[in-house]
Order: C-alpha cells, then sequence, then structure tokens
C-alpha cells in the first residue's frame, strides 16, 4: 500500500512533464490540423533557455552581494522562460509552417521533422557535446505523509504543473481568443469569416504550447538536472502518443492521457522489471487504442469540409 | 455603386471555373444570382470574401476600395462586408451566444455592438430564448437564423446570401425572407445565391443568370421571371 501511495506520487510528476508537452501538441492540432513534430525539441530549447536564464540570475545576485532565495530565481527562470521560448514557438509557426498551410500534411509533417533535427544539432553546434547540469535552485525537503515520501519538489512540479493547466482551461473558455481556438478546432475554414485572423491565432497558439513546453523544460530539469540536445526526441514522442490518446485537437483529452502515461509507465517499472517500463507501457496504449482510435475525446468525424 | 465586379476570374487546381464575371450592386440593393449546381455561384462569394483567390486580371471594389488587397478577415471586420456560407457553418461546439460574440472578434465599437445584438434578437426572437444552448443542437430553422444573425453581427454594410433557403420548410422560408427584407431596410445591400430562382427572383430587384462559370442574363427580377429562357430552365416550364 505504501509502495503504491508513493508510486501515485511518482506518476503525478511524470504525468505532468506529459501532460504539459501533450497541450502543445494538441493545441495546434486543434486549429491547424496538423501535429509540430518539431515540439519535443521545443522542450528541450525551454530547458536550456531555462538553464541559461537561472545561470544568469544567479551570477547576477551573486555579482550584486545580494542573497536572492532560491524560490524566487526559480520562479522568475519559469516566467522568464516560457515567454522567451513562446517567440521560438512563434518563429517556427512563421518560418517552418505558414508558407506550407495549404501544402499537403505530410510536408508539414516533414518540416516539423526537419525543424526538430535542426534545433538538435544547432544546439549541439552552440553548446558541443557535453552535458549541461541545470543549478540545483531551491533544496530539496522531504515530507513524510504516513508512510508516504514526497519532496518540495515533486509538489511544486505537479502544483506548477496543474497551475498552467488550470489557467489555459480558463483562457480557452473565458476568452475571445480562445473562443476562436474553439471555433478553430470546429470549422478552421468558417473562421475567417468571422473577422479573426489566423495569422495571429497561429501564432497565438504555438506561443502558448512553447511556453507550456519551457515549463516542463524547466520542472524537468529540477527533477533531473541533467540537460543534452536530444532530451526531446523521447519525451516529445511520448507526449505526441498522450496527445493522440486523448483524442486529436481534445484539450482535456491531452491533459488526462499525459497522465495517465505517467501512471502506466511507473506502475508498469513497478510490476515488471523496470527495463520491461516502456515495451508494457506502450503495449497497453497500443490495445487502448485498437479498441478507441479516436482516443477518449476524439472525434470520428472529420472537421476538414470544403468551404 | 458599392460593389463593383469586372472580369472575375477564379480557378481551382488551375482549371478555370469562372470566367470573367461582371456586376455591380448599389447601396441598399437586393441582388440575386440564380444558377444550377456548379454554375460558379458559391464561387463568386467566395472570391468576393477573399476565401479563394481571384485570377490576374480579376478587378473586385467594394466602396472604392480594391478588395484584392484584403486578407478574408479584414474584408469581414474592416469593410464590413459579411458572409453566410453555404451549408451555414455554424460552430457546433460554441452556444448561441458565443457565435454571435465571434462575430465581433474585432470589432472596438462596443455600443454598436450592443444595438446590433438588440436587432438580431428583433429579428430573431427565437435566438434570445437560447442563447446557451450549443449551436450544434439547434434546429434547422433556428441554425439558418443564427447563421444570418452571426453574419450581421460581423458587419452588415453588405450580407452575402449562400443558399439561405436550403434545407427549410416553405414557411419557414418565406420568414427567413422576411427577416433578410427587414435587415435590407435597415440599410444592409443583400447579395443573394440562390438554386430556387422563383423564390429569389421575387424577393429581389435584380437578377443575373449564372452558367458554367458566365453571366448570360440580368435584368429586373420581373423581367427575368417573365423571360421564356429563364421559365424554361429554372422556373419548371
Ligand atoms: N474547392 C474546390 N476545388 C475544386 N473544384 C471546386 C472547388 N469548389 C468548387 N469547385 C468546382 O467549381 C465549380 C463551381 O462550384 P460552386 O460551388 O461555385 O457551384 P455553385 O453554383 O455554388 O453550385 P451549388 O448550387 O451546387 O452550390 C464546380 O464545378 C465545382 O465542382
Ligand atoms: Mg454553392
Amino acid at each position: 500500500m505504501d509502495l503504491f501511495l508513493q508510486n501515485i506520487v511518482n506518476a503525478l510528476q511524470w504525468g505532468s512533464f506529459y501532460a504539459l508537452i501533450a497541450l502543445g501538441y494538441s493545441m495546434v492540432y486543434s486549429i491547424l490540423m496538423l501535429f509540430n513534430f518539431a515540439h519535443g525539441d521545443i522542450f528541450m530549447v525551454g530547458a536550456y533557455i531555462g538553464f541559461g536564464i537561472a545561470t544568469g540570475l544567479l551570477a547576477l545576485a551573486a555579482m550584486a552581494g545580494l542573497p536572492v532565495p532560491g524560490w524566487l530565481v526559480l520562479v522568475l527562470t519559469i516566467i522568464i522562460s516560457m515567454f522567451l521560448t513562446s517567440f521560438v514557438g512563434i518563429f517556427i509557426e512563421r518560418v517552418g509552417y505558414r508558407p506550407l498551410r495549404e501544402a499537403p500534411r505530410a510536408s508539414a509533417a516533414i518540416t516539423g521533422l526537419m525543424i526538430g533535427i535542426i534545433l538538435e544539432t544547432g544546439n549541439l553546434a552552440l553548446l558541443g557535446a557535453r552535458r549541461l547540469s541545470f543549478p540545483s535552485l531551491i533544496d530539496t525537503v522531504t515530507f513524510q505523509i504516513g508512510s508516504v515520501y514526497v519532496t518540495n519538489k515533486k509538489i511544486f512540479i505537479v502544483a506548477v504543473s496543474l497551475s498552467l493547466m488550470f489557467g489555459l482551461h480558463l483562457f480557452i473558455q473565458k476568452t475571445k481568443w480562445g473562443m476562436a481556438m474553439r471555433a478553430m478546432s470546429y470549422d478552421f475554414q468558417a473562421v475567417p469569416l468571422m473577422g479573426v485572423s489566423i495569422n495571429k491565432l497561429a501564432p497565438l497558439t504555438f506561443a502558448i504550447g512553447s511556453g507550456l513546453a519551457a515549463a516542463a523544460g524547466i520542472l524537468y530539469g529540477l527533477a533531473y538536472p541533467v540537460l543534452d540536445p536530444y532530451m526531446g526526441i523521447l519525451l516529445g514522442w511520448k507526449a505526441f502518443v498522450a496527445a493522440i490518446l486523448g483524442g486529436r485537437g481534445s484539450i482535456l483529452g491531452a491533459a488526462l492521457a499525459g497522465f495517465l502515461l505517467g501512471f502506466i509507465e511507473i506502475f508498469a517499472a513497478w510490476i515488471f522489471p523496470s527495463t520491461f517500463r516502456d515495451l508494457i507501457a506502450y503495449s497497453i496504449i497500443l490495445l487502448i487504442l485498437t479498441f478507441r482510435p479516436h482516443g477518449f475525446f476524439g472525434q470520428a468525424h472529420s472537421t476538414q469540409l470544403r468551404l | 455603386m458599392q460593389l463593383v465586379i469586372r472580369n472575375l476570374q477564379v480557378s481551382y487546381d488551375k482549371i478555370k471555373v469562372l470566367h470573367g464575371i461582371d456586376f455591380t450592386i448599389a447601396k441598399g440593393e437586393i441582388v440575386t444570382i440564380i444558377g444550377a449546381n456548379g454554375a460558379g455561384k458559391s464561387t463568386t462569394l467566395k472570391a468576393i470574401s477573399r476565401l479563394i483567390p481571384a485570377d490576374k486580371g480579376s478587378v473586385m471594389e467594394f466602396e472604392g476600395k480594391d478588395l484584392l488587397t484584403y486578407q478574408p478577415d479584414r474584408v469581414v471586420s474592416e469593410l464590413g462586408i459579411s458572409h453566410v456560407p453555404e451549408g451555414r457553418r455554424l460552430f457546433g461546439n460554441l452556444t448561441v451566444l458565443e457565435n454571435l460574440q465571434l462575430a465581433t472578434f474585432a470589432r472596438k465599437d462596443r455600443e454598436q455592438i450592443k444595438k446590433d445584438m438588440e436587432q438580431v434578437f428583433a429579428i430573431f426572437p427565437r435566438l434570445k430564448e437560447r442563447l446557451t444552448q450549443a449551436s450544434g443542437t439547434l434546429s434547422g430553422g433556428e441554425q439558418q437564423m443564427l447563421a444570418v444573425g452571426r453574419a450581421y453581427m460581423s458587419g452588415h454594410k453588405i450580407m452575402l446570401l449562400d443558399e439561405p433557403s436550403m434545407g427549410l420548410a416553405p414557411l419557414l422560408m418565406l420568414s427567413m425572407f422576411d427577416a433578410l427584407r427587414e435587415i435590407n431596410k435597415e440599410g444592409t445591400t443583400i447579395l443573394l445565391v440562390e438554386q430556387n430562382a422563383r423564390l429569389a427572383l421575387k424577393f429581389a430587384q435584380r437578377g443575373y443568370v449564372i452558367e458554367n462559370g458566365r453571366l448570360v442574363l440580368e435584368g429586373p427580377s420581373a423581367d427575368l421571371l417573365d423571360n421564356p429562357d429563364v421559365k424554361k430552365a429554372y422556373l419548371g416550364g
């Protein structure tokens, strides 16, 4: 029972990473009907930007001789990095995807893969092959609740993730931009007739998705402080699986499926030898998709109508 | 002339479907374009809305402004050209109210938006009773009301209507056209595209007949209703 509860805590943490990244895939898909396969690498870029900001802030504080608390540096790092990484998303939309908006979806998918490779190798060229270690901004404090151990970092990671998801939910349900995104997911061709500029809505969507990926990157760095240029590949693919499992374009589905993925993985590793983890986990997901090919909240019908 | 269309040519995948169309509409007029399936009626409206590109040599002007320099969203938000597309194209996942609000996305004239909203509810009281209902669950008639109301909210200097009678029972059809006449009385120019030629010609002051991407006939509605060719081809003998 204790181990069970312990695993739930771990699953929530991993689920947070997957969910935050999966949201970016889903948001972009829901408005442009394309999967941005560079998204995992945006997560990586976000982690690196976070590394730069955190290191910079620490150096600045040291130079000024100010005893700036680590948690403040952490919060600032998350905010600034989300902001900066959103411009990476905007740039990718503008340069990579906009020229291909009318092109076959396969071309756009390949563009995404190429942008991903460019981000990875660009990072490699810029910073070299050595891995970076994310600064430990806050000391780990372990709480014991009953017989379960929870660290302050895990609580922080899950709390920040859930808050961001809640914020996104409010944005999509309550603002006019969110309303335009929902309309777009239903019938993207009719949206311009409402006076909505797709050339503003698309960059905004990329910006938000990239910002969330950056937050995931920093939270990940907090838990697993080793950064390398390829860190976004596997995590990105897994989050993509979550986005599909949640139902193409479904925001709620992506978040829930992200957490489900975390649970399946952690519990697979608990029950079976840990080398079996992904084999078991993704076989289970394959099975789910066999029975629910549209995922949890996906629409069976295509909204790709001609106007 | 409020809307001037000259030599409008449109191609899909290099296949020309509009072969140089000319027509003009004065402010406040009701004009219809009638024609058979695939004649190019919807294509004409989509070209005016800038949803699809027009070929080189086409001229489209609205109130003296070159339409060809406008993106589709600015055609709506800056020029006040609204378009009720074929098949209504409501956002079924949004409520009635949200559909109406979304149409005002780029508008900043809050006071006028309020008045326009009141106007829509005055013309279609049914919509006011169903504000929080998902538009996908409305009846066909209600959906058509919302489609027209939504277009009105997006801008109403001119309204382009693509077969608003489609799928409506005869009685509903008539009340829909009464509503459109009311909108027109308030100053909105109307360009109506219809397969139901009799209905359209009774409603409009002038009409054009489109065949295979070319305008082949034009004139006052009464003349077209009397025209033997029109009678034979579009009015059932
Ligand atoms: N997206 C498209 N791609 C290729 N061809 C198209 C496209 N849309 C329309 N067409 C073709 O252009 C021609 C004109 O179509 P349009 O939709 O304008 O006809 P319409 O007069 O509105 O017909 P209907 O009364 O059936 O709505 C048709 O031959 C049609 O097949
Ligand atoms: Mg048509």
